[in-house]
Parts: C-alpha cells; structure tokens; sequence
C-alpha cells in the first residue's frame, strides 16, 4: 500500500533537516503505529506524505500503490486514496462543513471519473455516519471547525475520513484532546473502516489509543528515523519505560 | 475661501460641453442652484483630501474616456425574479425594452416628465438631499449631476411595492458619458426593493436620492456591469426617518474605475441603515467605496460591511465614516472593511473614521488586508479539493459578510451565480 524509501526532508526556509532517511512499508489492510518523541518529525513526515508546502525532498521516495506520491498535488494524492487526519484541524470561517464535506467527496469522484453523488444521498450518508461519531447536525451546519472544541474537531477528522473512504489513512495524535468516551467512538469509526483495501498509520504517544484500535506493527520515531520496530508489545515499553531505553539501544 | 486656478479652469471645460436641461419654473431653479454648488465648490481634482487615493481627472475632463464594450454570452442578472424592468440604453431610457411604467401600481415617471410639471412632490427632494450631502464634505460630481441630468426615474411607494423595480443599463455606445438622476419616496410604512445592474455608459455619472419616511423601507441591490474599460461615479443620497429601514448592496465586478458614494443621514429614531458592497478586481481595476453615515436621531444602528478581491496590479479605496451627532444617544454603529490580495501587486487603501460626540454610543470599525489563508488552502486541497476550487471557496467564504446583507435569498443566489463566473473566468 505505502512504500517510503530513504526519505531525507528539510525545510524549504531554512536549513534545517527533519527527516533523516525514514523507511517505512505499510501492506495492505495492516494498521501500523508509529511512537516517538516530541519533535522527532512525525507530523512532518504526515505532511511531506499529503503534499504540504515548506519542505523540499532531497532524497529518497514515496509511493501508494506503485504511484509516486511526491509528485503529485495535495488534491491528486487526496483522489489517490490518501488522508490525513490533522494533529490541528484548521478552521476555515465562512465555509460551511457541509458544503466543504460535499465539495471533497465529488471532486474526488470527479477526478476519479466516478459520478457525483446526489445530494439527497450525500445528506443521507453523512447524517448516519454523523450520528455514529456523535456529531449533532448543528455541528455539520457551522463553518469548518469553527468554533469547534479540541475533540469535536478531531471528531469531525474521523467524519471526513469515513465520508471520502481513503485507501491509505494517516492519524496524527487524533487520540489527544479526546476524553474517553470519544476516543472510543473514534477507535469505532476507525474500526469499522479497518479490512481490505484500507491501510492507517497511526501516530500517537500514547497506548490507550492502541487499547482500542490494536495496530499490527508498532514504529519508534526519533531525530528524522524509524528506529525500532515491533509487534504491538513495543507500545507497551513505551508506555512503561519511556523511550530513554530504546533510545540508549539503538544509539 | 477661493477656488484655486486649475481646478476652476478644469471645472470652466467641463461645464462648456454641457447645457442645462429645460423644465418647469422649479425644476429650473434646483438645476441652477446646483450648477452654482459645482461652480462655488468647483470640480474635483488630484489635491483634495477626499480624492487622495482615487484619481478624478477621467471623471471630470470634459469627454468620456472611450471603453470597449464587452461582447458577453453570461446571461442577463435578475432575468429570472418577477420585477418591473426600465431600461436605459448609453443612459437614454428606451421605452420598447421596457416594462409599461403605467402597470406597476407604482408611481413611476421619467425625470424628464416629473420635471417639466409644474407641480410634482418631486420637488421637494430633487437637488434637496444631494445638497444635504454637500457638508461637512463636497461632493461636486454629485451637484454636477442634479444641474445637468435629464434622465432617470422618479418613484413614490405608498404601500408594498408588488415587485421590485429593476433598473438595467445596457451600453452600445464606447464614447457614451450618462448622467442619470433617480429620486425616490418611500412613503410611511412603505416598502420597496431596488435593482441595478449593468455598465451603462463608457463613463457613468449618478445620483439616487432616497427619502424613506417614518416606518418605510428601502432595499437596493446593484451589480456594476463589468466592462472592464467603463468608469463610473456614483452617489447614493439616503434620509431615514423613525423606524424606517434601508439596506444597500453593490457587487463590481472589474471596471477601470469607481467610486460609490453613499450619503446616509438617520434622522428619526430606531432607524437602521446598511450599506454593503463586493468589488473583485484582476488587472486595470480601481474601486472606491467612500461612504458617510450621520446619526442624527436616538438608538439608531449603522453597518458598513465592505470586501474587496484584488490580483494583478487592482486597487482597493474605502473611505468610511461615522459621524454621531451629540443628540444621537445610544447609537449601534459598525463597519469594516477588509481585502483580500491574491497577490502582491494588489493594493487596498483604506481610511476608516469615527467622529463622536455623543457619550452613550457603541461604535466599532476595523480594517485589514490579507492573502489567502495557506493553511486552509492546504486543509481544503488535502481533502481533495483542487486547488482553483479550493481559493473560489476561499473568496466567497470571504465575501460572505457582505453577501449576508443581501436579505432576499433569490437575489442573493444571483448575485453569488455572477461572482462564481467572475472567479471560473480569473482561474490563473
Ligand atoms: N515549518 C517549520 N518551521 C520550523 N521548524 C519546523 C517546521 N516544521 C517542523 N519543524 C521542526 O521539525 C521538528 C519536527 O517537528 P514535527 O512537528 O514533525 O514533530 P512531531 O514528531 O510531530 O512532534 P509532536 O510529537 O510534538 O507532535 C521539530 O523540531 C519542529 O520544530
Ligand atoms: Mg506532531
């Protein structure tokens, strides 16, 4: 599903360099985790992988499903199958959730030379799988996270996610700012997309989120690399230990 | 206080090219007090503080600057909506294109018609709020047109009015220079809605005076043809008494240059006034909105909601002021105004005023000027949403304060259908 080689990143401004050679293959239907601390360029990798502006790819490559990722536009990655849940959703005051939801899923049917979908079908679909996220139609009237709460946003994320059917789903820290109760709505929503043909990389710090949504490989992140990876138990040393010890052994 | 020189010589030439209008003994008398307004204040020019940012000359010198006409396959505005339509043509009324006057159940009569009788209730307000709107400020293009206009249309409304009346100004002609006066009553408890649409003339002088009587209302939406060469200067003179209600909206689309000015005095209590307007620019375009409001009465509430889409070397103007009399206690007063530069050869000058001398008031303003928001961009563009589509949402989500003024949401859908083909025509 995603392949990424020897991807080496820094920022267009300024010499700074983020990623540092991150090699990383989610197959398909897999859920992998990815850990590490703060600073060590999981958002970065999550924007670099949507088409964000800002950074410049010097080395290495990205591709979903064989197609080159890094080539393309936001909007072309976004019809290939890509998503990204935001660690901070923006807000877009002025346009309405619903025309914005509404815009999304036809112009990736448009690009994907599927009919658009009806608007008494797309009211429909998006009011069920609204409900299931506990998103009150109130919510779908105002601007695009305006006034929003922190979990209400990230809500709205997974709403997004379960309204365009992405193939490869990219999670940043979607678990934080969410109390219990919504995390295990998200993890539901997540659930419920999880199966052939869909993929998530979810980034995190924390096991909880994995309590709910149990990943098949679990990566540790620092300074711009993967560097350890392992079954679910490796977010359990996390969880305990910290990162020091992993970061003393692969040092 | 004398008229310098230049200005007096600019003004002697303009007034050479033109002759007053025959008409009854009052009519007669209004136009000659106006053309001693315009000699005493003579014509504007490039040194008057209240033209700082917007150059006059082209709308002084004495013939038309020559504006292509713009061939166009968009369909006419308003076409669909139940409205009783007059039309002018390179700013002649042209009595085939238009619906029978005589149907509307309104009274309606041409200017030149109103003017040439001997008694009309006209009178009493032609020339008569233009003058008004002379202090603390001169508006001589303004004074110029109550002296020379010989076209437009008088309206009195004494009830609701069954449609609104819609006024289109088509253009044949690239040298045509109109000047057209229109003066409306909307009498107690009326109600009347206004529409305006097309570039008129290649250089187009107007003035609208409304009296809206205690309890009317007056709505007026207008849509500046878009010929890109057409130069206009308009002026909105507007009085409301107690309880009455006017709201104004203007959408310019390109055009070489205009200035809108809207005069609003509230002079009876509980009054509310709107004025709004949406100019997108791409290239030669120079926009003004230079509006006045006077409170004038108690707990009266005043919005000027101004936006402005710039690229390409467009320039924005908003001059704006509210001015709270000592008497006009309890006062909601509003305005902003904000453009939008979608790149840096766009300019947006702007000078916002506040003049209070009543102490139990709540007035706020504020005025900025942005690029387009890359993190929503890229937020819209990440779900799929190319690019182009993604900043037409992005524009129109910044022009919707302004579009909100507009209440009838069939005349607002216009309005948005004719911005969408201005954004789907400017995809750079
Ligand atoms: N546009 C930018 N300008 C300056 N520094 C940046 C920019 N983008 C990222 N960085 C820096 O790159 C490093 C990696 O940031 P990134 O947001 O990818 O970390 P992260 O792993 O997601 O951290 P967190 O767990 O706190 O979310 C940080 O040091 C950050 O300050
Ligand atoms: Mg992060």
């Amino acid at each position: 599903m995603l392949t990424i080689k020897n991807l080496h990143v820094k920022l267009e401004e300024e010499d700074k360099v983020i990623l540092k050679g991150v090699d990383l293959t989610v197959d398909d239907g897999k859920v992998h985790a990815i850990m590490g601390p703060n600073g060590s360029g999981k958002s970065t990798l999550s924007y670099v992988l949507s088409g964000r502006d800002g950074y410049e790819v010097t080395d290495g490559t990205a591709e979903l499903d064989g197609a080159d990722l890094l080539a393309m536009e936001p909007e072309e990655r976004a019809a290939a199958g890509l998503f990204l849940a935001f660690q901070y959703p923006v807000e877009i005051p002025g346009v309405g959730n619903m025309t914005f939801l509404r815009t999304a899923v036809n112009a990736q049917r448009k690009a994907r030379g599927e009919p658009e979908l009806s608007a008494a079908d797309f009211l429909k679909e998006v009011r069920a799988k609204a409900k299931s996220l506990k998103i009150d139609a109130e919510m779908l009237k105002r601007p695009v996270n305006v006034g929003f709460s922190g979990g209400e946003k990230k809500r709205n994320e997974i709403l997004q996610m379960a309204m365009l059917e992405p193939k490869m789903c990219i999670l940043d820290e979607t678990d934080s700012g969410l109390d219990v109760d919504a995390m295990k709505l998200v993890a539901e929503g997540v659930n419920a997309l999880r199966g052939k043909g869909r993929s998530f990389l979810v980034i995190t710090h924390y096991q909880r989120l994995l309590d709910h949504i149990q990943p098949d490989v679990v990566h540790i992140m620092a300074d711009g690399r993967i560097v350890k990876t392992g079954g679910p138990e490796l977010a359990l040393e996390v969880e305990t230990n910290g990162y020091a010890g992993i970061l003393e052994e692969t040092a | 206080m004398g008229v310098p020189q230049a200005k007096l010589d600019a003004t002697q030439a303009r007034l050479a090219a033109l002759s007053l209008p025959k008409g009854a003994n009052w009519a007669a008398v209004a136009r000659q007090d106006a053309l001693s307004r315009v000699q005493a204040m003579g014509l504007p020019g490039r040194r008057d503080e209240y033209w700082k940012y917007t150059n006059p000359a082209t709308l002084v010198q004495p013939d038309a600057p020559p504006a292509a006409v713009l061939e166009t396959r968009e369909p006419p505005i308003f076409a669909e909506i139940d409205r009783l339509k007059i039309v002018f043509v390179d700013g002649v009324f042209d009595a085939a294109a238009s619906d029978d006057l005589d149907r509307s159940g309104l009274e309606i009569e041409l200017l030149t018609d109103a003017t040439s009788t001997d008694i009309h209730w006209a009178r009493d307000l032609y020339g008569v709020l233009e003058a008004r709107g002379q202090s603390p400020v001169h508006r001589p293009l303004a004074a110029l047109n109550s002296a020379f206009a010989n076209q437009g249309v008088v309206i009195r409304v004494t009830g609701a009015a069954a449609c609104p009346v819609s006024l289109v100004y088509l253009r044949r002609s690239e040298n045509s220079d109109a000047v057209i006066h229109h003066v409306i009553r909307v009498e107690e408890g009326a109600d009347l809605t206004l529409l305006e649409d097309g570039p008129a003339s290649a250089r187009f002088n107007q003035v609208i005076e409304v009296d809206v009587a205690d309890g009317g209302s007056f709505h007026h939406v207008r849509a500046q043809g878009r010929d890109h060469e057409r130069r206009a200067a308009t002026h909105i003179f507007a009085r409301l008494g107690r309880e009455s209600t006017f709201k104004s909206f203007t959408l310019s689309v390109n055009g070489a240059l205009t200035r809108n000015e809207a005069v609003i005095e509230l002079t009876g209590d509980n009054a509310v006034a709107h004025v709004a307007g949406a100019a997108v620019g791409d290239g030669d375009f120079h926009h003004d909105d230079t509006v006045f409001v006077t409170h004038d009465a108690v707990a009266c509430e005043s919005r000027q909601v101004f936006k402005k889409v710039l690229r390409n070397g467009a320039t924005g103007v908003f001059q704006g002021k509210i001015l709270v009399k000592a008497d006009a206690q309890k006062t909601d007063g509003y305005q902003i105004s904000q453009s939008l530069l979608l790149d840096e050869d766009a300019q947006f000058l702007a000078k916002p005023e506040l003049e209070i001398y009543a102490d139990d008031v709540a007035c706020s303003h504020g005025s900025t000027s942005g690029a387009i928001d890359e993190d929503a961009l890229f937020y819209l563009r990440s779900r799929g949403v190319p690019q182009a589509q993604a900043q037409d949402l992005l524009v129109l989500a910044f022009l919707a304060e302004a579009i909100d003024e507009i209440e009838d949401p069939s005349i607002a859908a216009d309005i948005l259908s004719r911005l969408d083909g201005w954004l789907k025509r400017h995809h750079h």
